[in-house]
């Protein structure tokens, strides 16, 4: 499971590497976190490295963006994405910065791991995806495991990487069950995977809407051949694979469950306008959430994300069916 | 019956209207007829009743996410809460907020909110509003152990007592916060003394007394009223249930059945009984009284239509988005 896999990378890197520490709401003791990513590693590691803190979300990002800076590796845990607005500050002005600004001097190796993602009916207070406002600031990797096999290998990577990482987890995804090697492996970060292959349309998809599209992609195997591009990583973007693509198929609809205005996919078509536009056959599209807030009742919830249909629909749109 | 008298049983009406609502939550969770983060007020409904019985109907409250409680105390209609929390389209919201977003603006109700802490600063404005417009309108801004930890905490009292703003801030300390428990985040196990840092009031009360809660409460809205500024009240509370339908938190089982020991409601029942307030008879009409509304609400929800898509005042929902890229 996806959720396992994250508590295998996290034993693992704790494992190896002594300066690497996690710290968050509920975590510890406690809890293991609201959704049990760090069972059993107070057991193991002691509170010592599994640092339990008050609701207090700067002070845990500031905390790791101190002690990264100084030599440590810590993984600091935001309950959900929404909550990384009460320590955007220290998010966006320190970690993002501090390295740059210190003209290198100083290193901030520190990984924020928050779950995202809608699904759960829990309103527009818990239910974002906000990863276009990290990707749109300088300084931060944001990487996006889709599945159980990424969601280890890029933690990882992402736990050794040297800069600061926002690490986006996908509630939907918790559960996820996927067979997978034993022992250990790490994802490269900024390398993305081609989740299927097919000559008439590439179809970039992110988290929970990769699902999603490759459910549609099967629905409309025979009619149309869509190849699924997953691109793990948004920072660094392997535009490079996503190029490879749109020369063989001519066509690219991006899908994600954030909503589309100034969002990732509109991100990914300008890269593609520069990097692909002698390929394309037609405009890129990209579908995505609404420009609403994430409502409460489920009928108004599923209506503001695109649904497996309406990616069906646009795959057919796209290559005149 | 004396003034006081009416003011005592309502108090128990309240009471009991909030214990059978959650109740019903809770199955209407199992069922999955309510969905999302949900969390109970089981063993605290003395708080949210003495501290608005303290308060006038124009005055501001400024809600949580455990907030099912402060919304029918305050005067919430509880079919429109009901309905929210099932997500149709005559609840509070019309189905946009469920059960951590009421809103309630005819009663003052300013929200409950989902980001731990964000009441704070949200409650400052509405008291320095009343405040500015002359009126004599005090704000009450709920919130509770794990809250106290944010740095909104620490700028909204500061800001309060510095203007001398209305505000009463009353302080469910019920011990936990999500699985943590406030013995691992508090280092001094009273969140009242944090007040003499702002030179502002603070008191302790005992949250499962609404007598007492009603005492400590009035005194700090008088005193807000009468422009003498922000008082923290802390309710030393328990919190019955888990942290929310779906997360439990270990507890030693002494400690809870202790708390059940002390339920809010039994304890008021028998201080009435004994003052000669109320009857047994009273008791079983009252409690039978505060059921029907809550099966009442539940009825009105459940024949109440989801709301549509269609109303969400949206050219781009997604299958749009599409057709008019
Ligand atoms: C900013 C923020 N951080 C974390 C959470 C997750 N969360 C929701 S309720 C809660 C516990 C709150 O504890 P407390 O303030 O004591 O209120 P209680 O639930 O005990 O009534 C947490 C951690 C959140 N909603 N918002």
């Amino acid at each position: 499971m996806y959720v396992q896999a994250l508590n295998e990378a996290l034993v693992e890197e704790m494992g190896r590497d002594a300066s690497v520490f996690l710290i968050g709401e509920d975590i510890g003791y406690s809890g293991g976190g609201v959704f049990r990513v760090t069972t059993g590693l107070a057991d193991r590691f002691g509170d010592g490295r599994v640092r339990e803190t008050p609701i207090s979300e700067s002070a845990i990002i500031g905390t790791a963006v101190g002690a990264a800076a100084t030599g440590l590796r810590p993984v600091a845990e935001i309950m959900y994405m929404d909550f990384i607005t009460c320590g955007m500050d220290q998010v966006a002005n320190q970690a993002a910065k501090i390295s740059f600004m210190s003209g290198g001097q100083v290193r901030l190796p520190l990984v924020i791991r928050t779950p995202s993602g809608m699904g759960t009916r829990e309103a527009a207070q818990h239910s974002q995806s906000l990863e276009a406002w990290f990707v749109h600031t300088p300084g931060l990797k944001v990487v996006m495991p889709a599945t159980v096999y990424d969601a280890k290998g890029l933690l990882k990577s992402s736990i050794r990487d040297d800069g600061p990482v926002l690490f986006i987890e996908n509630r939907m995804l918790y559960y996820e069950k996927e067979s997978v090697p034993e022992g250990e492996w790490v994802v490269p970060l900024g390398q993305a995977a081609i989740r299927r292959e097919g000559d008439q349309l590439t179809v970039v998809a992110t988290a929970y809407a990769l699902h999603k599209a490759l459910k549609a992609a099967e629905m409309v195997a025979g009619e149309v051949s869509v190849e699924v591009i997953d691109p793990r990583t948004l920072v660094p973007l392997d535009m490079e694979a996503i190029t490879r693509s749109l020369e063989k198929t001519g066509r690219l609809l991006v899908v994600h469950e954030a909503p589309v205005r100034g969002g990732f996919g509109a991100e990914v078509v300008r890269r593609a306008m520069e990097s692909a536009f002698e390929y394309l056959d037609c405009a890129p599209r990209v579908l995505g959430g609404a420009a609403t807030p994430m409502p409460y009742s489920p009928p108004l919830e599923d209506a503001c994300v695109p649904q497996v249909e309406d990616i069906v629909a646009a795959m057919r749109a796209m290559v005149g069916r | 019956m004396s003034d006081d008298g009416a003011r005592l049983v309502g108090m128990l009406r309240t009471m009991y209207r909030i214990r059978f609502f959650e109740e019903r939550v809770k199955e209407l969770f199992g069922q999955n007829l309510i969905w999302g983060g949900v969390h109970l007020y089981i063993g605290q409904e003395a708080v949210a009743t003495g501290a608005c019985a303290a308060l006038r109907r124009d005055d501001y409250l400024v809600s949580t996410h455990r907030g099912h409680g402060h919304c029918l105390a305050k005067g919430g209609d509880i079919r429109r809460t009901m309905a929210e929390l099932m997500g149709r389209d005559t609840g509070y919201c019309r189905g946009r907020g469920g059960s951590m977003h009421l809103f309630d603006p005819e009663i003052g109700l300013l929200g409950g909110n989902g980001i731990v802490g964000a009441g704070l600063p949200i409650a400052l404005g509405a008291a320095l509003s009343a405040q500015y417009r002359g009126s004599d309108q005090v704000c009450a801004c709920f919130f509770s152990d794990g809250a106290s930890n944010q740095g909104t905490f620490h700028e909204s009292l500061n800001l309060a007592a510095l203007w001398k703003l209305p505000l009463v801030y009353i302080c469910e300390n019920n011990l936990y916060a999500a699985t943590t428990p406030a013995s691992k985040t508090l280092p001094l196990p009273d969140i009242y003394v944090r007040a003499a840092a702002y030179g502002i009031p603070g008191v302790s009360v005992d949250g499962n007394d609404v007598e007492a809660v009603y005492q400590a409460v009035s005194q700090a809205v008088t005193r807000a009223r009468g422009g003498e500024g922000p008082s923290l009240v802390e309710c030393k509370t328990y919190r019955i249930e888990g942290h929310c339908m779906v997360l439990d938190c270990h507890r030693d089982p002494e400690e809870l059945a202790a708390w059940k020991e002390r339920d809010p409601i039994r304890m008021f029942e028998g201080r009435l009984l004994e003052m000669g307030v109320i009857a047994t008879d009273d008791i079983a009409e009252l409690r039978s009284q505060a059921e029907a509304d809550v099966r009442e609400a539940v009825e009105y929800a459940q024949a109440s239509p989801f709301p549509s898509a269609d109303d969400l005042g949206l050219a781009d929902l997604p299958a749009a988005v599409v057709a008019g890229f």
